[in-house]
């Protein structure tokens, strides 16, 4: 994406051009938007306390931010599509302790096995959720809220009164969130790696640009042959796997995992993906976006943490933000309709 | 506009299978084509372009029920490559059906489809009646408001690159030239919110041509569009005829069909009654085919005009419409006119208060409407039937009984409670004064046809009896019969003294009902007509801007 224009453009073309134009400025602006919050909060922060530019520090939001975006990427597929999964925190918390429990079990087992695990149990959650909403027509809402529990209650019923406790972990595995590679961490990187790939999925693949097509109008992509069911199933799969793999990092992050690991995160997710520019009735926005979303909430909060704000305020404060983005985002919404009207092509004129 | 050639189509399809003027003789009508077909020998009409001699798609015998009711019963009809099938019918005919068993929408009953070969089709969805060369326009165009234009063409088979790559650079330069050969100069780039009715429309049109399918159903293409437009459409239609497409026209409006098809069915009741080439058939034949009686045209008498009621001062929005004034008297009917575009529906958006306006005043009576406050026009005594009834109109799955009564809650509620029998009466009272056509009152209001949700509507309306209402579009896609209900409704509103004040892109209703006519371009108010002196001429002359009316209009309007 080239910010700069090139010199030499067909006027005829610029003149065509310009409504697309304005919504190209909208919808960059908008990442933009959140690049240049991003970089007042981490500025404020600085100068208050300058510890926060440490690069411990830093390291640390990233390495944080990216289990929250491994989810998003998933959780804004899915709401692209019109709907929404709120089972993420279940997933995450049923694989983060299946996932370290291997430990336990199978001594010596290799790292990237308990990965897969962790897969397997997000993709299996996937499917289920996916099966009901999109072959069983069930409102996603409806669906994946009774998941929620189900997957929480399986977790609470596996864990028992159990807990997965750092001592039976390998250290290579504890260590994986603060391993970097150039200084940043080796997770990060590889969740940049995944929020890529399916950025170019989403632009660049007929299936990719299919989730738009149903968020933006279900009966249309209908009538377009589009296999609506198929594609909605898919994102459920996608975001089911990509929850799994984070409850892997999960584990690996927090060490020691109880039935309650992760409760409520699927409502961070969801912030994150409506602050970073996703529609949250479908359509429109990023997983691009969705992973800074994800980035921004994560720098506030580490932010107002080493201002030395409370926990209790960071909360309201992300809510805040929420609303910000929301009204902003409707704002945007309609000074663009009235732009397109002012520029509208008249037809027979 | 004939002189279309091959584009750069990279799609294969019917562009090169059916080359214009194979110099085959038009057999007559296959013998088991529709009931009473009479075997007319007549040639095509007028154009030099013949037909194939073999359909490239038949409907044989197709049924289809809904519940009790049997939307169509054993339809045969013969879709000949270059030539353009005109099907026409009132309301619940059965169009709109045969359109979904086309489209693989709805598979039919009994019958089958048959391929130029002769061998059955079985369209299992929508998918596969695209890839059986078959392209449906439909009615209401439903784009993807968040995609671009190009992309809403191409949805789910856009160009692709090695490795199952979207070709983005290729999709936007077959859309262009698409929109080219249309000559609309639609931006492919720019996203589809926010386009009009009729710009829509063309992305659909043009999304059908980017199929080269065999077979293009037209649901009422031209509803929506001036009559510039349409002018403009039949010239692509024609260049499908040229490539040797079969095209089924579906219209209400019979001057299209004589001015643009070959050949014409006629269906009532879900059966078909007449099928054969429109040359030697009158206007007149195909009216009583579709409702079995003459109509005759209705008597056209008025009584004088009182007081000013609805007056609108300067009102202007940027980039809308600029400095608009007028008024609409008591008893009077007054038309605003122009193309698709010019503003008329938005003038009386604003007036009614749904939409901003940036200066100027709407006055009902001696009171000022607050801006972008509908309640207030409403308290005022002023009603307004939108557009798009299904959007605006109506809350389609809410009862005909809810979406009558739903303008007039207050006045029904007792204590602010709705109790007892009342809500039910009332919406009866109504729903019988219109002649709404409906099984059980408690149906939503998807279950009636659209003339009949039209009426329901205006009855939620006229309920609250009010001393100004404004319509906009007031029959767009319904039949002749119940076309002419609206049109006396009106006129006995206007004679029990309401100020009308009506939309409408159809200049033979404008003519038939309005007593002035306000013609509008480009956002402003360019012409006053009064019934006596207005024709369509005039009026496409001041909504053109030019001084000439264009060649097409002509031929479509009413001998």
């Amino acid at each position: 994406m080239s910010t700069a224009a090139p010199p030499a453009e067909p006027a005829e073309s610029a003149e065509i051009a310009s409504p697309r134009r304005l919504v190209d400025i909208v919808l960059r602006a908008r990442t933009f938007g959140i690049v240049a919050v991003l970089g007042v909060v981490v500025l404020i922060s600085a100068l208050i306390q300058s510890r926060f530019v440490g690069g411990g520090e830093l390291r640390f939001i990233l390495s944080q931010t990216s289990l929250y975006a491994l989810v998003a990427v998933g959780e804004a597929m899915v709401i692209m599509t019109r709907n929404v999964d709120l089972s993420v925190g279940s997933v995450v918390g049923l694989s983060a302790y299946v996932s370290a429990n291997m430990f336990g079990t199978h001594p010596g087992i290799p790292t990237i096995l308990v990965f897969a695990v962790g897969l397997g149990v997000g993709l299996a959650c996937g499917v289920v959720t996916g099966a009901i909403t999109a072959i069983g027509r069930v409102p996603s809402l409806v669906v994946t809220l009774a998941m929620l529990y189900i997957i929480r209650g399986i977790d609470t019923i596996v864990v028992g009164s159990g807990v997965v406790l750092a001592s039976t972990e390998p250290s290579s595995f504890l260590n994986l969130p603060t391993d970097t590679v150039l200084g940043i961490p080796d997770i990060a990187l590889a969740v940049a790696v995944v929020v890529a790939v399916a950025a170019y999925y989403l632009n660049s693949f007929r299936s990719g640009r299919d989730l738009y097509a149903i968020g933006s109008d279900p009966e249309a992509a209908r009538r377009a042959g589009i296999p609506i069911a198929k594609r909605v199933f898919t994102a459920f799969v996608i975001s089911g796997a990509l929850s799994g793999v984070a409850g892997v990092i999960w584990a690996a992050q927090y060490a020691t995992i109880e039935s309650t690991a992760a409760t409520g995160l699927e409502l961070q997710v969801i912030a994150a993906v409506v602050v970073g520019g996703v529609a949250i009735f479908g359509g429109s926005g990023s997983v691009v976006g969705a992973a800074l979303g994800a980035l921004l909430l994560q720098t506030i909060n580490s932010a107002l943490n080493v201002i030395g704000v409370s926990s209790i305020w960071i909360e309201a404060i992300s809510g805040l933000l929420l609303i910000a983005a929301i009204t902003l985002d409707r704002g945007i919404q309609v000074r663009l309709a009235a732009a397109l009207r002012k520029r509208r092509v008249r037809l027979g004129a | 506009m004939r002189e279309v050639s091959e584009q750069e189509q990279p799609n294969d399809g019917v562009g090169g299978e059916g080359p214009p003027g194979r110099g085959a003789e038009r057999p007559t009508q296959p013998a088991d084509a529709g009931a009473q077909a009479p075997a007319a020998g007549s040639g095509p009409a007028s154009t030099g372009v013949s037909a194939d001699a073999r359909p490239i798609l038949s409907v044989r015998d197709a049924s289809k029920a809904f519940g009790a009711v049997h939307a169509l019963q054993g339809v045969s009809i013969d879709l000949y490559g270059g030539e353009v099938h005109g099907v026409v019918g009132e309301n619940g005919a059965g169009k709109s059906t045969l359109v979904k068993i086309l489209g693989g929408v709805h598979p039919p009953d009994t019958g089958t489809l048959l391929d130029s070969d002769g061998r059955p089709l079985f369209l299992s969805g929508t998918a596969a009646s695209r890839e059986a060369g078959i392209a449906i326009i439909f009615q209401e165009p439903t784009l993807f408001p968040d995609l671009s234009v190009a992309e809403n063409v191409f949805i789910a088979r856009q160009p692709r690159r090695r490795g199952g790559r979207i070709d983005h650079r290729s999709m936007q330069r077959q859309s262009r030239a698409l929109f080219e050969r249309l000559g609309v100069p639609l931006d492919p780039d720019r996203v589809a919110r926010g386009l009009s009715i009729a710009e829509q429309q063309i992305v659909e049109i043009g999304k059908a041509l980017s199929f080269d399918a065999r077979v293009v159903v037209m649901d009422e293409p031209t509803a929506a569009l001036s009559a510039t437009e349409v002018a403009r459409l039949f010239g692509v239609v024609q260049s499908l005829r040229e490539h040797g497409v079969a095209v089924v026209f579906i219209s209400h409006r019979l001057e299209e069909v004589f001015a643009i098809c070959q050949r014409v069915t006629v269906l009532r009741d879900g059966r078909l009654v007449l099928s054969q080439p429109v040359s030697g058939l009158s206007a007149g034949d195909l009216v009583r085919a579709m409702v079995g009686r003459d109509i005759a045209d209705r008597a056209h008498e008025r009584n004088q005009p009182g007081a000013a009621v609805l007056r609108v001062a300067k009102l202007s929005r940027a980039g809308i419409f600029q400095d608009i004034s007028f008024d609409v008297h008591a008893g009077e009917i007054v038309a605003l006119s122009g193309l698709v575009g010019a503003g008329r529906s938005e003038v009386a958006r604003a007036a009614f208060g749904i939409d901003e306006y940036d200066s100027g005043d709407v006055f009902v009576g001696e009171r000022r409407l607050r801006k972008g406050v509908p309640i207030d026009a409403m308290r005022a005594g002023v009603a307004m039937v939108p557009e798009d009834r299904r959007q605006q109109g109506l809350v389609m799955d809410m009862s005909i009984e809810d979406n009558i009564s739903l303008a007039s809650l207050r006045a029904l509620a007792r204590h602010g409670l709705l109790v007892g029998s009342g809500e039910r009466d009332f919406a009866t009272d109504w729903a019988g004064r219109l002649q709404v056509r409906y099984s059980r009152i408690t149906n939503p209001a998807t279950s009636l046809s659209g003339g009949n949700q039209q009426k329901v509507v205006l009855a939620k309306w006229l309920s609250r009896e009010p001393s100004v209402i404004i319509v906009d579009e007031p029959t767009r896609g319904i039949d002749i019969a119940t076309k002419a209900e609206v049109h006396r409704l009106l006129v006995e509103l206007s004679r029990g003294g309401v100020a009308v004040l009506v939309i409408s892109s159809e200049l033979p209703e404008v003519l038939a009902v309005a007593d002035r006519i306000l013609v509008m371009r480009e956002g402003r108010l360019v012409a006053e007509l009064a019934r006596a002196e207005a024709s369509e001429e005039r009026i496409m002359t001041a909504a053109t801007g030019q001084a000439d009316v264009p060649e097409a209009v002509e031929e479509a309007s009413p001998a």
